[in-house]
């Protein structure tokens, strides 16, 4: 079924009286998810943005709580407030991405309230790639650019319309709110699969990379693989799938809020112990753990390879650091019999 | 939704006690503010705490108190950084942020039967002292065979618990043994460093588990010793440290290859340090 773009966008502007609508937009940093009023504003055809749109789940900065000192006592506030909101123009990347989170974010033990109170309250609109990127390599994550997974309405553009389809439950509930779906023709059909069987042209072989990380926990290779690395975290910053953070204070006299950032392992303060001990002092560590954790314990915690085969840290690296290259390599490393 | 785990509890520091001569560790003594709040702190020795000193942060400190001592919660906490200062630093009757209990425990269902050996070195005795008092507890003491303490400092002005210490010399449920890295002056127990007295007092290892805790240097010399003196690897535990944020398994800061030492930890056995990556 398929939807014309006027339509759809009469249908994107009723939805911002109930959502704050997520989506693309361009400025002059490139192209970044904003919230817009209005399906004019919206950003069609895009290769990636520069930033993921995980943000909107798990902000790079949000209040957990704030307290306010009154003597010896304290008052303490939850800071949790969120919104019904719509994610419009997810690449499947960073749809699937999200699916890589919800996997983080709760546990055996806990669930995270502030990233899972936005997650229920979020409808994912993806949009199937047109266009493929040279640092793009979903399709050897099990993913391709035009999967639907993750998201809960999938929209293929078909220039003036778009295919529609409702993934989930959540997504049907907004599909039914789309007026005049219409039967796609017969050549909009063969458009339609064309861009379904279009596939990355950048691939990279992980078939065996996590049994071969399993192995390679004292491997020279890591020396070599971390030279350039300057450490800046530039790279786990953009991945749609680095959920690490920070937990610190902002204060003021004696009002306060404790507020929880980004951070990443690629930082040497990351794992640095009171004691002055650290147990990932050196790059080579801290790159070994970028890919194991990629790579082989996320596969052996949550069953999935945490990247996506986005291409963002690949675009985002200073110094050219290529994933692609570091999986080859590990690949390519010659097995050290211990 | 289920309690947010991010928001601390209040509870009143009734007590902030210099610990040790040197003046740098502190042992703070908070009291619950009502029933509920402890009924919803059930822990076990081995777990710990985030502690907030509020306008200065969290920081993960062993719960050092047995749950066999209602009431309160005691830390022992070292002066290093933001946090543990302004612990130091707090008048009695402020409040303090609590989250917790976190992480895993000694496993005291499996000691049971069985004879324990504690071996703690420098200020790393916190949930040690829980493990022992929980033990010591005369609903529990018929659980455990003999109950051998090795707890060693660098001098004597630095062990914690001095009267609690006292006590346990005299006591025939407990077989103490203290020991200081130099001779001092007034001391008469050992002296030496605690792999050493280890081998020394040479503690059998039929039905016998061993607790290690204790800085890095002091585990790693202990270990070879409780080889030889033929503990398997199974029955030999520790406590684990690392940086930390969440506390939780979320903030990704802990982690040691699949394991988070917040959550899967602090406690593992030595058998289960084997299967992971050395990087602690
Ligand atoms: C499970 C667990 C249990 C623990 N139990 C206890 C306990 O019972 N008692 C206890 O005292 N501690 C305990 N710790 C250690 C304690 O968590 C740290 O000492 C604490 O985080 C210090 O917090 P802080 O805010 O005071 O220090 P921070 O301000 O965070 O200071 C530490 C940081 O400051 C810098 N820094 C400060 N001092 C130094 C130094 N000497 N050399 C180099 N860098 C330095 C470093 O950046 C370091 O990472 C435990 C830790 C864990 C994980
Ligand atoms: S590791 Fe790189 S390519 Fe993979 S998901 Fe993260 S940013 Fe994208
Ligand atoms: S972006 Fe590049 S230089 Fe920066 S931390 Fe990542 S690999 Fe290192
Ligand atoms: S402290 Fe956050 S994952 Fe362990």
């Amino acid at each position: 079924m398929k939807i014309s773009k006027e339509k759809f966008g009469q249908s994107f502007d009723a939805l911002t009286a109930d959502y704050q609508i997520i989506a693309p937009i361009a400025d002059v940093n490139g192209v970044n998810y904003q919230v817009v009023k209005n399906f004019s504003e919206v950003k069609q055809d895009y290769l990636n943005s520069k930033l993921p749109p995980k943000s909107f789940l798990f902000p790079q900065h949000e209040k957990l709580l704030s307290y306010k000192k009154e003597g010896k006592d304290v008052i303490v506030k939850n800071e949790l407030k969120v919104g019904k909101t719509v994610l419009f123009g997810i690449r499947p990347c960073d749809a699937k991405g999200m699916l890589l989170l919800d996997k983080v974010f709760k546990n055996d033990a806990y669930t995270d309230p502030y990233y899972f109170e936005r997650r229920d309250n979020t409808v994912v609109i993806g949009v199937a790639c047109n266009k493929i990127a040279p640092t793009c390599f979903c399709s050897s994550m099990g993913i391709s650019p035009s999967s639907s997974e993750g998201s809960d309405i999938f929209l293929i553009d078909l220039g003036d319309s778009y295919q529609v389809e409702a993934v989930t439950e959540k997504g049907k509930a907004i599909a039914a709110s789309l007026v005049e779906l219409v039967e796609l023709t017969t050549e909009e059909q063969a458009q339609v699969d064309t861009i379904k069987n279009a596939q990355t042209t950048s691939k990279v072989d992980v078939a065996t990379i996590t049994s071969k990380l399993g192995t390679m926990f004292n491997h020279a290779y890591w020396d070599t693989l971390q030279e350039k690395c300057i450490g800046c975290n530039a790279c786990s910053f953009s991945c749609p799938t680095c959920h690490c953070f920070d937990i610190s204070e902002e204060v003021r006299k004696n009002e306060g809020t404790r507020v929880r950032t980004w951070d990443g392992c690629m930082s040497p303060l990351f794992t640095l112990h009171g004691s002055g001990h650290n147990p990932r002092n050196k790059h080579e560590a801290r790159w070994r753990q970028r890919m194991m954790h990629k790579f082989n314990y996320f596969v052996q915690n949550n069953g999935d390879i945490a990247c996506v085969g986005c291409g963002r840290c690949i675009k985002s690296c200073p110094v050219n650091l290529d994933i692609r290259q570091a999986i080859d390599g590990v690949n390519k490393a010659e097995l050290v019999v211990e | 939704m289920e309690q947010n785990p991010y928001i601390p509890i209040k509870m009143r520091l009734a007590k902030n006690l210099v610990e040790t001569e040197d003046r740098n560790i502190n042992t703070f003594t908070l009291e619950f503010l009502n029933k509920e709040d402890e009924e919803n702190f059930k822990y076990m020795p081995g777990q710990f705490a985030e502690l907030s000193a509020f306008g200065y942060g969290e920081a993960p400190f062993g719960i050092a108190t047995s749950p066999t001592e209602p009431g309160v919660l005691k830390f022992s906490v070292a002066k290093v950084g933001c946090v543990s200062n302004a612990l130091h630093l707090m008048e009695e009757g402020t409040m303090v942020g609590v989250r917790g209990p976190m992480g895993n425990y000694y496993p005291l269902e499996e000691f049971k039967g069985k004879n324990l050996v504690i071996i703690g070195g420098g200020f790393a005795f916190t949930t040690l002292r829980s493990l022992a008092v929980y033990m010591l507890d005369e609903k529990h003491r018929g659980d455990y065979g003999d109950i051998t303490v090795i707890y060693g400092a660098r001098n004597p002005g630095l062990l914690l618990y001095k009267d609690e210490l006292a006590e346990w010399e005299n006591n025939p449920n407990i077989n103490l043994v203290t020991t200081i890295d130099r001779p001092a002056e007034g001391w008469t127990k050992h002296v030496g460093f605690i792999p050493s007295i280890t081998e020394q007092i040479a503690p059998s290892s039929v039905d016998t588990y061993a607790v290690v805790c204790g800085p890095p240097a002091m585990i790693k010399f202990t270990l070879p010793v409780l080889e030889k003196l033929n503990f398997p690897p199974e029955r030999i535990y520790t406590s684990l440290e690392m940086r930390m944020k969440c506390g939780l398994g979320i903030c990704g800061r802990c982690n040691i290859g699949t394991e988070y030492v917040c959550k899967d930890g602090p406690v593992f056995s030595m058998a289960q340090l084997k299967e992971l990556p050395n990087e602690y």
